[in-house]
């Protein structure tokens, strides 16, 4: 039974909310360990579901322990000891796992229990399984999405995103996916997949959208703050992590009731200055470890935009410089074009169209939007109104959001009244 | 786990035995799968040209001219394999000089 605290909140409240921050710190890890011990990704997340819920019913009345992580991840394994007992299947793998029959009553010092989370991800993450599949994965078991609320984030049903996850983790058992760090040989290319799939996450929620959807960027952020902590020696991590964080400062002034707003004519005085100097900081500890890479090199490209205390005293040399660097690690014509943008800005708008020329003459961003949108805006500042307003215009037809077609609306007009 | 590697391509390199035991990515790939002992079984295929594909439909036996899957590219050799798991298949996928110009899928054993 509860008993209701007459002087302070009610009881479960607090218990409730003891529970609720257990839940988004320790779920991943709580999972990581039960696959880690068992091989099954089902039983585990079971077995983590019983436990949340067993802490709902127990820590009312007896306290919320002191360590909430090592009694979740206790009753956890407890409740997969007893499950793996009760079918014959079970108890011959039960007989294989030794450390199962280690005093499961005994609650385990935090130190006798590794953080798998860094294994969990990088299976999650790995290349034999789809795109979506990945991610779908990862809020999952990572953290602890449900599946409806992933359906929701993502625009999918419910019944088919709960297929992708179990479609996925049958790949996982039946092609042999291993559970581990990869080794230093396979390292780099890995890792790289596991930042494009935080990365991607991070995407998803920053644009325009649902609730749901738009708290992603704060699911992003979260997990890569845990690979941070996991990979201390990595500087991509924390150069993924930095950008988030730079890109989340500005989040709150990129549209305006429904219409892009571009850095330019952002509000710089809503920016949040506190994710923004973390985000420095963050850039500041990967950059000295000297091994330099794709997100350390936007990070920084962002971090002269989001430090600059007005749009005309941006380094827009630095950043070109920044570009071609970019360039040349992770080739693509998107870096190409936002480099034009940079040269135009630091060299002159002539030396920009150039290349933002040679790129449309190449056909290499073909239907994409942006390649109009800036040319039209390069020849906007030459006062070439007629050729932008076409520019404008072919950029309309290829906008995939309201917000960018209002934006894009809103300059052709401005060229109509001058 | 037990992987079957199936080697395909184009055919339009189609080296001879004789010309793959002398390629140098060949002989590389071969050493380093006799390194891992993970090698179980392993066959060439003659070209596609070659090949019957048997279906059977309502208890009716199709035999058709051609491969299973009319695709640009054709299974040319298969092997089966031995390994601790699938990052250890794809390594040694990897190494396969087929994999250079077509490719090489892996299936999990269905035992």
């Amino acid at each position: 039974m509860t008993r209701p605290d007459p002087v302070t909140e009610p009881a479960d409240d607090r218990v409730r909310a003891a529970v609720d921050a257990a839940y988004r710190e320790e779920w991943g890890q709580v999972v990581a360990t039960l696959i880690g011990m068992t091989g099954d990704w089902d039983l585990a997340e079971d077995c983590a579901q019983d436990a949340f819920t067993a802490a709902l019913a127990t820590w009312p009345r007896d306290g919320v322990p002191r360590r909430p992580g090592a009694w979740l991840t206790t009753t956890a394994r407890n409740r997969a000891t007893d499950r793996l007992r009760r079918d014959a299947a079970g108890a011959a793998k039960l007989g294989q796992l030794a450390v199962l029959a280690r005093e499961p009553e005994e609650p385990p010092v935090p130190e006798e229990i590794p953080d798998e989370r860094l294994r969990l991800i990088f299976a999650c993450c790995h290349p034999a399984l789809s795109f979506p599949a990945r991610v779908a994965l990862t809020l999952r078991t990572l953290a602890g999405l449900t599946t409806a609320e992933i359906g929701r984030a993502f625009l999918a049903a419910e019944p088919a995103m709960a297929q992708r996850l179990v479609r996925a983790k049958r790949k996982i058992a039946e092609a042999g996916i291993p559970y581990r760090v990869p080794p230093a040989e396979l390292l780099p290319q890995r890792l790289a997949a596991v930042l494009a799939v935080l990365y991607l996450i991070f995407n998803e929620g920053y644009d325009e959208g649902p609730e749901e959807r738009r708290a992603l960027t704060a699911e992003a952020i979260r997990l890569t703050r845990v690979l941070v902590r996991l990979m201390p020696d990595e500087p991509e991590p924390r150069g993924l992590l930095a950008l988030m964080l730079l890109h989340e400062g500005r989040r709150a002034t990129r549209t305006d009731d429904g219409v892009l707003v571009t850095l330019e004519r952002q509000d710089r005085s809503r920016w949040d200055q506190g994710l923004i100097t973390e985000g420095v900081a963050t850039l500041d500890q990967a950059l000295a470890m000297r091994r330099t890479g794709p997100y350390q090199l936007q990070a920084a490209i962002a971090a002269c935009h989001a430090t600059a205390p007005e749009a005309a005293s941006t380094d827009w040399p630095q950043i070109a410089t920044l570009y071609a660097e970019l360039a040349k690690l992770a080739p693509s014509p998107v870096v190409d074009l936002n480099r034009a943008v940079a040269v135009a800005m630091a060299h002159g708008i002539p030396a920009g169209l150039a290349l933002v020329d040679e790129l449309d003459a190449s056909g290499r961003l073909a239907g994409y939007h942006l390649l109009p949108a800036t040319r039209a805006d390069l020849l906007r500042r030459l006062g070439r109104d007629a050729d932008a307003a076409a520019a404008y215009r072919t950029a309309l037809e290829l906008a995939p959001t309201d917000a960018e077609r209002r934006y894009l609306e809103a300059r052709l007009a401005e060229i109509a009244r001058r | 786990m037990k992987y079957v590697l199936l080697i395909c391509d184009d055919e339009t390199a189609s080296p001879t035995n004789e010309e793959l035991e002398v390629d140098p990515v060949h002989r590389a790939w071969a050493a380093d799968l006799e390194r891992r002992g993970a090698k179980r079984g392993g066959l060439r295929l003659r070209p596609v040209v070659d090949a019957t594909t048997v279906r059977v439909r309502d208890g009716e036996t199709l035999v058709s001219d051609g491969p299973f899957a009319e695709t640009k590219d054709f299974v040319g050799g298969v092997l089966i394999l031995e390994c601790e798991d699938l990052d250890e298949a794809i390594a040694i996928a990897a190494g396969h000089p087929y994999a250079q110009w077509g490719g090489v899928e892996i299936r999990p054993v269905w035992e």
